[in-house]
């Protein structure tokens, strides 16, 4: 039986993530809100521990937790930063 | 140059009446005679056989006799049936015979139940660019399950010739991109939403349907993909309105959100099955709900028109009640409300408030949108009073300001709450345009329905989407 392929026939190509800082101290970590509700309770505290250790950190905030971030901002963030927390939820 | 193609057959009875003509024809002119069930008529002349019918369907054969006419080798006209006079005056020649003045033809070959979409398949495949897979010596049903193209019920496997038969429902072209849908950005094309639709079940007759609630649920504004990923319950409703939803027989009568037609159960089928299949969004990979709801499988009905006294969604949203539309609306399942003593509007609209006042949760407000479904014996209770839509909807909100302090945290010995500093502020439940009203349902029972919204309505979330149907 011969039928017609119902998906995208993608074949995304794998990516190996990058690898791990071996030492935080002077890198420079983003922390991205995505606007969800105590998503900042969360990253000061991450943020508070991460300049103990000698990370420089920067806060980015998606416009809202429903959409993708926008390229610019990705872009931004990639830009910039050595390595990226995303608090997710609530 | 002048050449004349003759489409036959010998079961037709005005076929064999008019072989005595056809060798004064190939006197005059280069005569090509096609006979589509044997090779022996006619008995005098050359013919070619059709027996795939591939030359008729070349040719969009309907009946036969057909004659056409080519001049340097383009089709100048073409005639079908038998008119003496017509055929004279097209050809230049008189007849010498005593034949009928007129007979009508017989139908084509081509045009035998099934036929059109197994020549399409086979002769019009190449407007089909879907990878082409090959299974064999499995059951056809569990295909659909071994590769993970089904929400849980068995799907129709997707054959050219269904395909085919599914594409003949759009006058779009297969190839024509009409978005990239989430979560993968896979650009999706007429042709994977119809080989979805057959996975789904549809008639080629709903494929329009389906195709514009596809494009309007990628529509940004929808925000498909949050939705696809969202903890919240919900997924994609589907509501139509128009002159469509009569002609394929939707239903917006008795169980109108629930089982048993054919096409509210299959187009909101296919929405989901496009979402999965070609945006990649599955239960436990993108589509991250807690519970999720079982208007997940499909959520899709009409909205009844023809004897409302409001007037309908989509003609408040701007379209002629002649126009078909599809809306689409964030939705989690339904909600109940029963409401059998009240006759007067007053009454009822403070019913109606009360349940509308819980969605989501009774100190939730500007979160979810709602549709509210008015069965016809609550309408009557507004016909009779002339309450217009706009005065029901007036009210509701209304009713629907809320004190801060039954709203904040701790309020009725609830944790879950707003703010302290809201206490003393009054806030309406829903947003502005966040509460809809349409007309459904059968004519007993004094129900209506309420159908809830993604937590996560208007500009920060999700925002329902109405838009036309194209052939």
């Amino acid at each position: 039986m011969e039928l017609l392929d119902p998906t995208s026939e993608q074949m995304p190509e794998g990516r190996q993530p990058l690898p791990r800082l071996s030492n935080i101290e002077g890198a420079v970590i983003g922390l991205l809100d995505i606007s969800k509700p105590k998503g900042n309770v969360f990253l000061d505290r991450i943020e508070m521990l991460l300049n103990e250790q000698g990370a420089i950190t920067k806060r980015f905030r998606k416009p809202t937790f429903t959409r993708v971030a926008p390229d610019t901002l990705r872009q931004e963030i990639a830009g910039s930063c050595d390595a990226v927390l995303e608090a997710l939820a609530d | 140059m002048t050449e004349i193609t003759l489409v036959v057959k010998q079961g037709c009875e005005t076929c064999t009446l008019i072989e005595p003509i056809m060798g004064q024809i190939a006197e005059h002119f280069k005569l090509q005679v096609i006979c589509q069930d044997t090779q022996d008529f006619p008995r005098d002349l050359p013919v070619e056989f059709d027996a795939s019918l591939e030359q008729s369907y070349r040719l969009r054969i309907e009946v036969v006799p057909t004659l056409i006419i080519r001049k340097d080798g383009i089709e100048a006209s073409r005639i079908f049936g038998w008119d003496v006079a017509a055929w004279e005056a097209l050809l230049g020649i008189q007849f010498k015979s005593d034949l009928p003045k007129f007979r009508p033809g017989c139908g084509s070959k081509t045009h035998d139940p099934g036929m059109q979409e197994r020549l399409a398949a086979q002769f019009a495949g190449h407007l089909l660019s879907a990878r082409r897979l090959n299974f064999e010596n499995v059951d056809d049903i569990e295909i659909g399950y071994d590769q993970g193209w089904s929400d849980g019920l068995p799907v129709v496997p997707p054959t050219a010739e269904r395909v085919m038969r599914m594409l003949a429902g759009t006058r779009r072209q297969p190839d024509e991109i009409i978005g990239i849908v989430p979560p993968d950005f896979a650009p999706c094309s007429i042709e994977k939403i119809a080989i979805n639709a057959v996975l789904a079940g549809c008639r080629p007759e709903y494929l329009p349907v389906v195709i514009a609630a596809v494009e309007a649920v990628l529509e940004d504004q929808f925000c498909m993909h949050g939705l696809l990923a969202t903890t919240y319950f919900s997924g994609p409703m589907v509501m139509v309105n128009g002159p469509i939803s009569r002609a394929i027989g939707m239903n917006s009568g008795g169980n109108a959100l629930g089982q048993g037609n054919r096409a509210n159960a299959t187009i909101g089928r296919a929405l989901q099955l496009v979402i999965r299949n070609v945006g990649g969004g599955r239960p436990g990979g993108v589509d991250r709900a807690a519970l999720g709801n079982p208007g997940k499988y499909t959520f899709c009905f009409s909205e009844d028109e023809t004897n409302s006294c409001w007037e309908s969604l989509a003609v408040e949203k701007g379209f002629s009640s002649e126009e078909s539309t599809v809306t689409v609306f964030a939705a989690d399942g339904m909600q109940g409300l029963v409401d059998q003593k009240s006759r007067d509007p007053e009454s009822l609209c403070r019913s109606f408030a009360a349940g509308l006042r819980v969605i989501g949760h009774p100190k939730m407000v500007q979160g979810s949108d709602a549709f509210l479904v008015v069965s016809p014996e609550h309408e009557r209770i507004f016909r009779e009073a002339q309450w217009s839509k706009q005065q029901v909807k007036d009210r509701l909100l209304d009713l629907l300001m809320i004190p801060g302090e039954d709203l904040i945290r701790g309020a009725g010995g609830i944790a879950e709450g707003l703010p302290e500093k809201l206490r003393g502020a009054v806030l309406c439940k829903f947003r502005e345009g966040g509460l809809n009203i349409v007309r459904a349902g059968g004519r007993a029972g004094l129900f209506s329905a309420i159908i809830a919204g993604w937590g996560a309505s208007g500009s920060t979330g999700s925002v329902p989407v109405t838009r036309q149907i194209q052939p």
